[in-house]
């Protein structure tokens, strides 16, 4: 069967099962058996996806920044700065969620050997990364005005700038190694180990005296937070979200074509087909 | 015009969403060319793997071997 486009072949070599070399049997059991380890399966879910996540994306995210800036008031106390709120806020939760979300996927690829599991955890450390560092500053943003601070060695922003260390450690583990395979190991252990962390932060504003808020959406008894202004709050939640998941689509794609290439340029420059299947992503049958 | 100034906190509004804009188009942007550029390097390795004498066989042209 042979796909349209430029995946044309890759799809072929991937679903031909006859004629495959006895040398690929190892990786097969282990991951042929869960339905998007196939590379051009994952593809084609990622392109009927990605117009609808894409669609979502930028519908929430102008309904949450219309009702965001133009219709739900100012703070009795804070006045229009709150509004940085619906950029902060959603960036600190897509922090924790994106590091949640690999540290799952981490255990998946560690225990079932997944590889799209390791594909995601790769794809998404610089997308949380980028999120906390976004939380940071535009907490920052906020702190100077309403704390007289820029900064604070307070719970809440020591844990998070840990979650941002933490990231940084992730990626580079990821390039640290020749082998990515390894490479992907290692980050994935970092980023089980480092998973304490988001119950620490979450429950920072709890456990010690802090100088940043406590919770007021995700609580026991409900948010406190007006409705008029935790719609636009949810909103923007959902649209950051929907972005993340519309630029995982893309990255996990771009990452199954790195690895298919990678395979190709090891196989061009002579290595055997032993070599070229040192990873998951092993030769096409015909060697 | 008030909204622009942002009850005189419009030095720090306006940046941190410009900010978040920024980044988060910039990921984006960073996104969609590793992905062209790995499908361009992709169809040359595979165009160029095809026109060897290995990818001849491959398709069954000729030899032994050729499961296709």
């Amino acid at each position: 069967m042979v796909l349209p486009g430029r995946l044309g072949t890759m799809g072929r070599s991937w679903l031909d099962k006859e004629g495959a070399a006895p040398i690929m049997r190892p990786y097969k059991s282990s991951w042929t058996m869960h339905r998007f380890a196939n590379p051009a399966r994952f593809s084609r879910l990622s392109r009927a996806l990605l117009p609808w996540c894409a669609a979502g994306t930028l519908v929430t995210l102008a309904l949450g920044l219309y009702f965001g800036l133009f219709v739900a008031p100012a703070d009795y106390q804070q006045g229009e700065s709150v509004r940085i709120m619906y950029v902060h806020v959603p960036a600190a939760w897509m922090a924790l969620f994106i590091y949640s979300g690999i540290a799952l996927a981490s255990a998946i690829a560690l225990i079932w050997r997944h590889p799209l599991a390791d594909l995601a955890a790769k794809a998404s450390s610089p997308v949380g990364a980028a999120f906390t560092f976004l939380a940071l500053m535009t907490g920052s943003l906020w702190g100077k005005p309403m704390w007289g601070t820029w900064w604070v060695w307070d719970a809440r922003l020591t844990s998070v700038l840990v979650l941002f260390f933490l990231y940084l450690g992730h990626m580079a583990l990821l390039n640290a190694f020749d082998d990515p395979l390894r490479g992907r190991r290692a980050a994935a252990i970092l980023a089980l180990v480092g998973f304490v962390n988001v119950p620490i932060i979450k429950f920072s504003v709890d456990w010690w005296n802090t100088l940043h808020q406590p919770a007021s959406v995700f609580r026991l008894g409900g948010p406190t937070i007006d409705p008029s202004m935790l719609w636009p709050l949810l909103l923007m939640g959902l649209g950051f979200t929907l972005f993340y998941v519309s630029l995982l689509l893309l990255r996990i794609r771009s990452e199954l074509l790195a690895a298919r290439i990678r395979v190709l340029q090891i196989e061009a420059a002579g290595g055997s087909a032993a070599d070229a299947m040192a990873t998951p992503f092993g030769a096409a049958p015909h060697a | 015009m008030s909204f622009f100034e942002m009850g005189g906190y419009a030095g720090f509004v306006w940046p941190s969403y410009a900010i978040t804009a920024l980044v988060m188009v910039g990921l984006l942007m960073v996104s969609l060319r590793e992905l062209r550029d790995r499908e361009r390097t992709l169809a040359a390795l595979e165009a160029a793997r095809d026109s060897t004498r290995l990818g001849r066989r491959r398709r069954g042209e000729s030899g032994p071997g050729s499961a296709a």
